[in-house]
């Protein structure tokens, strides 16, 4: 009981990521009808905000140490962030210790001016080509993303913590009524989940009650329309791509702390995200977020050592596997819409 | 219809291109070397190119550069130019600082972007169009045992970079392939008296293994070794090498009797791994009375840094560290840092280690040809290259010198200084038969100068 309530805890914290990525897919393929095979790193350079905001935190004075030698047996410089030398050494360290989250109020333009250059530099060029030549430049444009965030940070993870107050894990069980210690989960997953559905909410809410949303929610129904009415829907369509990117990009700066960002993180989420956008429905936003969860969910039970004992291997193609049933089952998903990617 | 006809010219010519080919041993034409053999690229000119083939992209590419940077100092010390590095430190003195034999080095690159199939047609690009004499170089046992049977084909040497699988110079052991770098027995042997004095006799240990050659020979060291000493192992679980977040796999340590978990992890794998399981409290648990602890097996400095401060008070092993004291690592040290501005990695070292072997063996030899560097580096007893005495075993051509057990240093005084070293095991502790079952089922063979 207690091994599946934890893996169900695992499975939302990597849901949440699923759906926050295929949830900015699908934004873009309802609203452009673009396959946007540049989410992933639009994902990856939100978690390299947060590296660069703590970057630019710790830019330090340099002084020399003569007490103390470096590998050449040099003075060892002793580095003394400004921050702290302008705010005081305590505040100025408890803003360095909470540079992950403050690093949504630099991601969010940051981000918002990448998807715009993205959209009106690139694929604005490619809304009336085919499906295949959309996918062959957004992965080509993914790869040149990952090989410049790998020039200027190099090829390793880089450690990002997150705020110390968050940096440790508490005990699930004993607040459920459990022994001590038999469910203990990172405080920074729950604070992970729950901003995800911060954002999906935020988004719903925003393309439900907000007029700029209804527009946007009429021209996915019918752009031509639209379009008849004097409405200009390819700037709103393109503010929404801003939109998704800047939804990755916060996805990817939340992520930060739970594995240490690196160049090639988008790649590894880019395809299951796809996955969850098929099994979900091509075009569904609740279709996006239902499928990111459920199939995280799935993914920490194909994990568990006692699915393993009785099917190796099962870990690494079980969601492919429930993309294939539900495909089979349900061809446009578990909440697609007649027509979408039909034609 | 038209049928097939054979005319007398035809029969003719088909034989002569038929006979060229069989002439040919392989795609790799000899050339007769002034010593009168024929073997694969024999240096004729003033020069002797060399083949570095090391990953420049892909996860291991900050290691790879790493890598370059040292072959570049070994390049630069073998044709006499800087301050010579480990050179003056080397027990041998066949070096003089004139090139190899009198032959400039000048080299080549590859990019193994840490694939088998790239890194095979990288060294085979430098073997067949760039002329390299030698290959070396790697981050990854896979590469390490692809490139090193591409060689034995070819007939060339191949001087293994970083590869820490057993199999290397094990089951996939070559005649004309060495390995400097330690190996997973040698980890295990090294830590398991450590971990015995730190943390006792009485464990139950779990381990996570990257699901791929390198991870199952590091289990099975670690697990033999400590099972030998009377730690009890609750339970072995591959992780996918592709594995990003490891909370599903760390999650059911927690329900387990484990009171040490060991991550049989390597680059992304360890950083994400020990990241998670820092995450989840391992580290703040108490079992069975007793505090949980972590093993790295295999440390490195460069993926320690990915780690950040989770790597604080876990114990590992390493080839060499640039915090030793002894004359050959500082003088590497001085050399590389003033060069670079910041120290070595062990990848940097073995690599910088082999190419100076390789010319040693080449000057000993008299002979660039394979056969004779092979016999010049088999039984090799040499020292001042910051491992202290050590043997090229004829055996499996492996290295065989101290091994460091490290462990994450609590409080750092730079980027650097991330490791400390706990223990300078000696040689004779990581020594092992050549016929060892964890090392059964491969033979050198002969050498083959390929021509």
């Amino acid at each position: 009981m207690d091994a599946i309530l934890l893996q169900t805890l695992n499975g939302l914290d990597k849901g949440s990521a699923y759906a926050l990525i295929a949830l900015g897919l699908t934004l873009i393929f309802g609203t452009l009808g673009v396959v946007n095979f540049a989410h992933g790193a639009l994902f990856m350079m939100g978690a390299f905000c947060a590296v660069t905001f703590n970057k630019l935190l710790t830019l330090s004075t340099i002084t020399l140490d003569p007490e103390k030698k470096d590998f050449l047996g040099n003075p060892l410089q002793v580095r003394t962030p400004y921050i702290e030398d302008w705010l005081g050494p305590e505040l100025g360290a408890a803003i360095i210790d909470w540079s992950v989250p403050l690093a949504i109020l630099f991601a969010i333009p940051v981000m918002i001016i990448i998807g715009l250059v993205m959209e009106r530099g690139l694929i604005k060029y490619f809304y009336k080509r085919p499906h295949a030549d959309q996918i062959l430049v957004t992965f080509g444009l993914a790869i040149v993303l990952q090989e410049i965030i790998k020039f200027y940070y190099g090829a390793n993870p880089i450690p990002t913590p997150a705020p110390s107050a968050f940096a440790g894990s508490f005990d699930f069980g004993a607040l459920i009524g459990m022994d001590p210690g038999t469910i203990i989960y990172p405080y920074w997953r729950l604070v992970y989940f729950a901003f995800a559905l911060l954002v999906i909410v935020a988004v719903f809410v925003f393309l439900r009650f907000t007029t700029f949303g209804m527009v946007v929610r009429a021209g996915m129904a019918d752009r031509e329309t639209v379009g008849l009415l004097g409405i200009n829907i390819d700037k709103r369509f393109t503010i929404m791509f801003a939109i998704a990117a800047c939804v990755a990009g916060l996805a990817g700066v939340m992520y930060a702390p739970i594995n240490s960002p690196n160049y090639h993180m988008g790649m590894d989420f880019l395809v299951l995200s796809f996955v969850v956008v098929v099994v979900g429905g091509m075009g569904s936003l609740a279709g996006a977020v239902l499928a990111g969860f459920l199939l995280g969910i799935l993914e920490s039970f194909a994990s568990m050592t006692q699915v393993l004992d009785v099917l190796p291997g099962i870990n690494q193609i079980i969601i492919y596997l429930v993309a294939i049933v539900v495909l089979l089952t349900r061809p446009r998903g578990l909440m697609g819409r007649k027509g979408v990617m039909e034609d | 219809m038209s049928g097939f006809k054979m005319n007398r010219r035809g029969l003719l010519k088909s034989g002569a291109v038929m006979g060229a080919g069989l002439a040919m041993p392989t795609v790799f034409a000899g050339r007769l070397a002034a010593d009168g053999h024929a073997f694969t690229n024999a240096p004729t000119g003033g020069t002797v190119t060399l083949g570095f083939n090391v990953p420049q992209s892909g996860p291991y590419a900050d290691e790879g550069a790493d890598e370059l940077r040292a072959y570049q100092l070994a390049v630069e010390h073998l044709n006499g130019e800087g301050d010579g590095g480990m050179m003056s430190t080397f027990s041998s003195k066949a070096l003089n600082g004139t090139g190899i034999m009198g032959k400039k080095v000048e080299f080549v690159t590859g990019d193994t972007q840490t694939k088998s199939d790239a890194a095979r047609a990288s060294a085979k690009s430098m073997i067949e169009k760039d002329g390299a004499v030698m290959i070396t170089g790697g981050s990854s046992s896979g590469v390490a045992v692809a490139v090193q049977a591409l060689c034995q084909e070819a007939g060339v040497i191949f001087m293994a970079g970083l590869t820490h699988s057993n199999d290397t110079t094990g089951k996939d052991r070559k005649a004309n392939g060495f390995r400097h770098f330690f190996n997973s027995y040698m980890s295990g042997a090294a830590l398991a008296p450590v971990l015995k004095n730190a943390y006792g006799t009485d464990r139950n240990a779990y381990h996570l293994t990257a699901d791929y050659n390198w991870g199952y020979t590091t289990e099975q060291a670690v697990k033999e070794s400590t099972e030998a000493m009377g730690w009890n192992t609750v339970n072995t679980v591959l992780t996918p090498l592709a594995a990003t977040d490891f909370s599903a796999y760390i999650t059911p340590v927690l329900q387990s009797d484990a009171d040490v978990l060991v991550l049989n992890h390597y680059g992304g794998n360890m950083v994400n791994s020990l990241t998670n399981a820092v995450q989840f409290g391992l580290r703040d648990r108490i079992v069975n009375g007793k505090n949980f602890e972590i093993i790295v097996p295999l440390y490195s400095r460069l993926m320690a840094k990915g780690a950040g401060a989770n790597v604080k008070g876990i114990f590992g092993s390493t080839n060499w560290h640039w915090s030793l004291q002894d004359e050959g690592s500082q003088a590497f040290v001085k050399s590389f840092g003033t060069k670079y501005g910041f120290p070595p990695s062990q990848a940097a070292h073995t690599c910088y280690v082999q190419a100076m072997l390789y010319a040693d063996a080449v000057e000993r030899a008299g002979s660039f040809n394979p056969c004779a560097v092979v016999e010049a580096l088999e039984g090799f007893e040499f020292d001042g290259m910051g491992n202290g005495p050590t043997l090229y075993r004829a055996e499996d051509h492996q290295c065989f010198k101290d091994v460091l057990v490290v462990r994450g240093k609590e409080n750092p005084t730079s980027e650097f200084d991330l490791l400390e070293i706990v223990e300078v095991t000696p040689v004779d502790q990581v020594t092992y038969a050549p016929d060892h079952p964890q090392f059964a089922g491969g033979s050198l063979g002969t050498c083959n100068p390929g021509a």
